[in-house]
């Protein structure tokens, strides 16, 4: 088990092979699909110092507000990163940004996006929503919760040893190119 | 991580002392004008978004029961399990994504189904203000939010199927159906070409491999799958998503449909995709296969995949007005 705590350094990142199990700590900024269009379409400045050297998180929680006006994260797991393979690569690039976390695995684009900055994807568990809440541990801020919705806004939180799996590396390595060849060729082999 | 979770959901009596019905409730069906299904569908929704079905738990904790122990799929599976007994604990969501919420109402004649729809479309307002479900409303294009699940034109959310029976009792099924799986589903045309499937049992089976194959984890596998054989466009889709709502282990009516699914799901199970596209055994729970009719030139098979947080409930007001959840 790795233990990271963001923001993290390309060093780190590089280090980081496919199937290594990590625990995240620190601050995560959440992001999915219209965040991902408008952070590829109008590159904000703002973001940058966001998001330099940390981790997006594809995630769009079930959130409660409290009665002080602070936030509280009640589920909060992955949701299937491919639909972000158009701007994955580009946003890593502009940005800076060293992790992803979603589900699902990413294509051959976010692949080399991951290569060429030093970054990674870590997968976390589909569907585990509240085990996963329970390792949020602060609600930081949240940008354009109007504009996006509560869903798709840009929530900024803490994590405390957030369980997470490397499922693509810095160096083009891929567990989820693997499993789709080896259930390719089962497939074809089951269909005659 | 991977210590081994007994599933043990809290006891009925103290779901039943969280229930937002007073004790005893019961519907007068002799007024069906007067009847208001507001309260009793927020009930479902409570039970529904926070509690896995026991068929489903069964299921998972088989799977991970035949993993390697100590392996990434035993570990994801356990994680599962933690997560559903966490989710019932605390009734919270199970999924922060809370789906798209979709209604089967059966009702006995006389019930105003503008009437229902209203009520229903109340409960889903209430139940995502109390945060059970998520705001899952947008406009196509903008992306805007409507923030309480409704869809203001009322055709798209919450998704309400109405049919009359000649049975006393109003039956009310639900089922909360998650983004991720809905995008892996399919629609084949027979005879398809590119996957060689012809227009017969063979070639079903061709597109049901080739579903799981293309969805991999991104439906969060292990999946349940409705097939439909044969209808129009939209009613195979239909009826595909109907068939999730079968309770797992029960058999097909159709003996040899019944065969066909058993072999079918032990065919999927040795794709090696396991849960969540990690690599193992448990690729799919159950599949469930129905055969429709259809249009001499058309032959499609529909495939809708639910992932393995398949939150679905009926809720049923029977003929003397008590209300059982199941």
């Amino acid at each position: 088990m790795i233990r990271l705590t963001t923001p993290i350094t390309e060093e780190q990142t590089r280090q980081l092979k496919v199937g290594d199990e990590v625990l995240l700590n620190g601050r995560v900024v959440l992001s999915r699909d219209i965040g991902h269009k408008f952070m590829k379409e109008q590159k904000p400045e703002w973001l940058k110092p966001i998001l330099e050297n940390m981790v997006i998180y594809h995630c769009g929680p079930v959130v409660r507000k409290n009665a002080d006006g602070t936030w509280s994260f009640v589920a909060a797991g992955p949701t299937t990163s491919i639909r972000e393979e158009p701007y994955q690569a580009d946003v890593i690039d502009t940005y800076k940004v060293r992790g992803v976390i979603g589900k699902g695995g990413m294509g051959k684009k976010t692949s080399e996006g991951l290569q060429k900055t030093g970054a990674v994807y870590l997968h976390a568990t589909g569907g585990a929503g509240s085990l996963l809440a329970e390792r949020v541990k602060r609600v930081v801020d949240v940008k354009m919760l109007e504009e996006f919705g509560s869903p798709e806004a840009f929530w900024i939180i803490e994590v405390e040893d957030f369980p997470l799996v490397v499922t693509m590396d810095s160096h083009g390595g891929s567990l989820h190119e693997i499993v789709l060849a080896h259930s390719q060729e089962r497939a074809k082999a089951l269909m005659g | 991580m991977s210590e081994c979770v007994i599933p043990t959901l809290t006891s009925m009596e103290v779901v039943e002392s969280k229930s937002v019905l007073p004790e005893g409730w019961k519907a007068d069906l002799s007024n069906l004008k007067g009847l208001d299904l507001t309260q009793p569908v927020l009930e479902l929704l409570r039970r529904t978004t926070s509690r896995l079905p026991q068929d489903v738990i069964d299921a998972l904790v088989k799977g991970r029961d035949a993993e390697e122990e100590g392996s990434r799929a035993f570990n994801t599976l356990n994680d599962m399990v933690r997560n559903i007994l966490l989710a019932d604990g605390k009734v919270t969501p199970l999924c922060q994504d809370t789906g798209t919420v979709i209604f089967f109402v059966r009702h006995p004649y006389g019930l105003s189904q503008r009437a229902a729809k209203k009520q229903i479309r109340e409960a889903v307002a209430q139940s995502t203000k109390n945060v059970w479900l998520r705001p899952n409303c947008v406009e196509a294009l903008s992306g805007k939010n409507t923030g309480n699940n409704m869809d203001p034109f009322h055709e798209g959310h919450p998704v309400i199927h109405f049919e009359e029976w000649d049975r006393p009792e109003i039956e009310v099924a639900v089922m909360l159906k998650g983004g991720g799986c809905e995008n892996v589903g399919a629609q084949y045309r027979l005879p398809d070409a590119a996957i060689g499937a012809g227009r017969d049992i063979k070639g079903v089976r061709k597109c049901i491999i080739d579903a799981v194959v293309k969805a991999q984890g991104q439906g969060c596998s292990p999946g349940i799958l409705g097939v439909a054989i044969g209808g129009d466009r939209v009613t195979s889709y239909e009826k595909s998503k109907e068939l999730i709502l079968r309770k797992l282990g029960t058999a097909n009516a159709d003996p040899k449909m019944d065969a066909f699914e058993k072999e079918i799901t032990n065919d999927l199970n040795t794709l090696g995709i396991g849960p969540m596209g990690y690599g193992g055994n448990t690729t799919a729970l159950g599949v469930h296969v129905e055969e429709m009719y259809r249009h001499p030139a058309s032959f499609y098979v529909s495939i809708s995949y639910m992932c393995w947080s398949s939150r679905r409930r009926v809720m049923t007001i029977g003929s003397t007005g008590q209300v059982s959840f199941d």
